[in-house]
């Protein structure tokens, strides 16, 4: 057996992962600047009706969510009607004035005008529901509504 | 005392920590931006003075708790319902409207700026069906002023709002959100909803 024995030349050297980290917190980053956060937790099903003829709803900040569906599977000892959710938590229909007073009351002034109340309604729940809804904010006189829908056509289906 | 290195901390697993990370914000990721279909709410104070419309003028589309469609007391598709509308809103039966495309049939709307649509729905119509409605409705504008758009400047109304909402559109906007305005006054959406 000889000392100097030669290597195999056939192995192939490993390559270099030193660069691996930073590639992956290039792509971190950029999702980390990315991300918007949900904002609530959802208790209901909400599965938004379709519609084509969308606009979007641009200032993020200046947009109130209302909620409504049905009782998603872990909180059905609330019932399997339709309910109203804001902030996180199930409300009255009467609760309504109330949550646009305290949203408006978190914005600057100069742009209480502006706010726009997004429904985000399950597609299967009543329009009595969101008639009342709609009465609610027409006495806060919060006019400005967005029916929240995904895009997609409304005959295809 | 001889000095000695400190040992290196070895970095191997900052890629699986960064990783795990990279992960977590990808799950969590929300890009899309919410899009709806925009309405503007009546306000409460009602005005005591009934306005008077002619009924001509009024294109009453009925929901019942079935999601049927009752329009101008006529039972309609869902599919045939952004076709009436056009057809009821570019009448243009007194002849005022110079631009309307529609057989100016003497029993329909006068014109675009007094034709009304008119929604009522029930308590058990559910939400889809009233979106769809909504969103044919809004199609039904949207065609014509598209129409409208193309003949006046040459250019789709839907593209002229993108170009508008566009930061990046290098045209001049003041023009571009007069012409706007001029479409939306050639054909105004009236829609009301009845409670």
């Amino acid at each position: 057996m000889s000392k100097f024995k030669k290597k195999k030349s056939g192995e192939m050297p490993a390559v270099n992962t030193a660069s691996l980290p930073d590639i992956v917190f290039m792509l971190l980053f950029f999702f980390m600047v990315a991300t918007v956060m949900r904002q609530n937790t959802l208790l209901i099903d909400n599965n938004l009706p379709f519609a084509d003829q969308v606009e979007k709803l641009d200032k993020k900040g200046l947009v109130m969510y209302i909620y409504a569906g049905k009782p998603s599977a872990n909180y059905r000892q609330y019932g399997t009607e339709a309910r109203i959710q804001l902030n996180d938590k199930f409300a009255d229909v009467n609760e309504i004035a109330a949550f646009i007073a305290a949203e408006r009351a978190s914005k600057r002034e100069e742009l209480i005008p502006f706010l726009t109340t997004a429904l985000k309604v399950d597609s299967d729940a009543n329009m009595g529901l969101i008639g009342d809804i709609k009465q609610e904010l027409r006495k806060v006189n919060a006019l400005k509504i967005n029916y929240t829908t995904k895009k997609g056509t409304v005959l295809g289906r | 005392m001889a000095k000695r290195a400190a040992p290196e901390v070895n970095a191997g697993s900052m890629a699986d920590i960064a990783f795990l990370l990279l992960i977590f914000f990808l799950v969590t990721t929300t890009i899309e931006v919410d899009s709806g279909i925009n309405r503007k709410l009546p306000p409460i104070e009602e005005s005591e003075e009934d306005v008077i419309i002619k009924q001509k003028n009024i294109f009453t589309v009925l929901l019942n708790g079935k999601d049927q469609l009752l329009v101008e007391d006529e039972l309609m598709e869902l599919k045939d319902l952004r076709a009436a509308a056009v057809e009821f809103l570019d009448n243009g039966g007194d002849g005022s409207c110079n631009y309307c495309k529609g057989n100016k049939d003497g029993s329909s709307s006068d014109n675009p700026d007094k034709a009304i649509i008119s929604l009522k729905n029930e308590r058990e119509t559910t939400y889809k069906t009233y979106i769809a409605v909504q969103n044919e409705l809004v199609a039904a504008y949207n065609e014509l002023r598209n129409i409208r758009a193309q003949a006046q400047y040459g250019m789709s109304f839907v593209k002229m709002q993108a170009d508008y909402r566009d930061v990046n559109w290098p045209g001049n906007k003041e023009t571009l959100k007069e012409k706007i305005n001029q479409i939306k006054v050639d054909y105004p959406q009236k829609l009301s909803e009845v409670q």
